[in-house]
């Protein structure tokens, strides 16, 4: 249980995915504009990564090690991220046209979201058991959502300040992020496994 | 005998993927009415939100179900009105083309500030701010809500410091109409013919003077002066009926305050040098 615990602080804030190991920067400036995108950004990517993760651990210990297919690691877990992101994508395109045009072409672009398959990846590698991997997954993508909205919320708040003009646009969301991610190296070593 | 495995291990996980996501998609399916893809197809795509919904798709789908004049689309003009109609089965009817115009010509130069505003770049936010910097209550706060609220990058902020509308590229949507917290904006019919009023201060004689050197203080010099009576007083605002008027300029003799002036006067070199114009 304690480790349960702290694994899901560990990988909201200690270890935070894009802040501290540069997972995730794609979508983490290409959907950060606006905090309702990000939030859809957020919820669909925890969903990718929960139940990838949870997919992924089955498969790589029920079919491919008995098997000793350890070698098709890579290619059976990016089919099986790439058929969640389409799942959602499915579902979004009913549940919220809206925030199926505003994520645009991100939505699909979870599937190669370096996170996703850095998060099922290391559940496998660490030898986390299933509900750790699990955990894992939750907190890594937790940890990707607040992220985004943080970023969100600062990128709407520049909207209306004056930026000096040769700072303007991409120049200040990537000053923005790297002051973000140093301020989240104040977690560091707070916590280990 | 391993490469079996492997080939019926990733067989296995794409074939029970590809089930579950044919369910999902069956279960998830949106419905669509092909006309509805052909309108959108025929539309901008700009998703201003002219016609009053919420982008182009929920425009295509309310013309689909009849809630939607096929004409409605204002940036599409008579073309797509033409080929909406034609996907629907009936007949266009035309569109009148509009314009945005700003009305407020007090710049920098001929108009006072109460005091400097400094704060957030945003004319919403300067207006809750004591009411604006402005003398002028109904003067253009500068600081490009509009600008800003334009997708078709129609208004750019000129260097005395008002909003420039480019009529080339401007579709008459009135996005930045409703961006701007004064409402100084209007759309006019598109064109080049007549005069207007330059000025939406409702304010009467000495306090729009005070303010500005070119407002219209409600004198009512231009409605005498005005032989085809196309000039009416509306909230201490002279407006000109633009049907009407025929050009003649004998209101812009009569006017003090230099507040009317004819549809194309300010170019683009004029709003670079304020003072030239004036004299």
């Amino acid at each position: 249980m304690e480790k349960l615990i702290s694994i899901l602080f560990i990988y909201i804030l200690v270890d935070n995915f894009v802040l501290q190991r540069f997972f995730g920067i794609c979508p983490f400036l290409g959907v950060s504009r606006k905090m309702e995108t990000a939030m859809g950004m957020g919820m669909a990517v925890v969903f990718v990564i929960t139940i990838s993760t949870l997919v992924t651990w089955l498969i790589h210990y029920q079919i491919l090690v008995p098997l000793e297919l350890e070698f098709l690691q890579l290619v059976t877990f990016i089919l099986v991220i790439a058929g969640m992101v389409q799942l959602v994508e499915t579902f979004l395109r009913k549940a919220s046209p809206t925030l199926y045009q505003g994520l645009g072409i991100y939505l699909p672009l979870i599937t190669t979201n370096c996170a996703v398959l850095a998060v099922a990846l290391l559940a496998v590698r660490q030898g986390f058991t299933l509900l750790e991997s699990v955990i894992f997954g939750i907190a890594a993508s937790l940890g990707f959502w607040m992220a985004l909205v943080i970023m969100s919320g600062i990128r709407e708040r520049l909207e209306l300040a004056r930026v000096p003009a040769p700072l303007r646009g991409t120049a200040i969301t990537l000053i923005t992020a790297g002051i973000l991610s140093l301020a989240f190296m104040g977690f560091r070593g707070m916590l280990t496994l | 005998m391993e490469i079996l495995y492997a080939v019926a291990t990733l067989g296995g996980v794409g074939a029970i993927l590809g089930i579950f996501l044919g369910a999902a998609a069956h279960f998830f399916a949106v419905a669509s009415d092909p006309r509805v893809e052909a309108i959108r197809e025929a539309l901008p795509g700009a998703n201003c939100g002219a016609c009053g919904y919420a982008g182009c798709n929920k425009f295509a789908e309310a013309v689909v179900e009849g809630d939607a004049p096929v004409n409605g689309c204002i940036p599409g003009g008579s073309m797509t009105a033409e080929a909406i109609a034609a996907i629907m089965g009936q007949e266009a009817v035309a569109v009148n083309p509009m314009v945005a115009a700003v009305f407020c010509r007090g710049d920098r130069h001929r108009s006072r500030d109460f005091f400097l505003y400094d704060g957030i770049s945003d004319c919403a936010y300067a207006q809750q701010y004591h009411g604006g910097s402005k003398a002028c209550p109904y003067g253009c706060l500068g600081l490009g809500n509009c600008v800003r609220a334009c997708p078709f990058e129609a208004i750019s902020m000129g260097p005395d410091g008002l909003p420039l509308v480019d009529e080339e590229r401007c579709i008459g949507c009135g996005l930045c109409r409703d961006a701007c917290p004064r409402s100084i904006i209007r759309l006019i019919p598109k064109g080049d013919r007549g005069h207007l009023v330059w000025c939406s201060s409702q304010d009467r004689g000495k306090r729009v003077s005070e303010a500005c050197d070119v407002g219209c203080t409600g004198c009512k010099a231009c409605i005498r002066a005005c032989p085809r009576e196309a000039i009416i007083m509306e909230d201490n605002l002279a407006v000109i009926d633009l049907e009407k008027c025929d050009d003649c300029g004998l209101c812009v003799e009569k006017c003090r305050f230099n507040a009317i002036h004819p549809r194309r006067e300010r170019s683009k070199e004029e709003a670079a040098s304020p003072e030239a114009a004036t004299a």
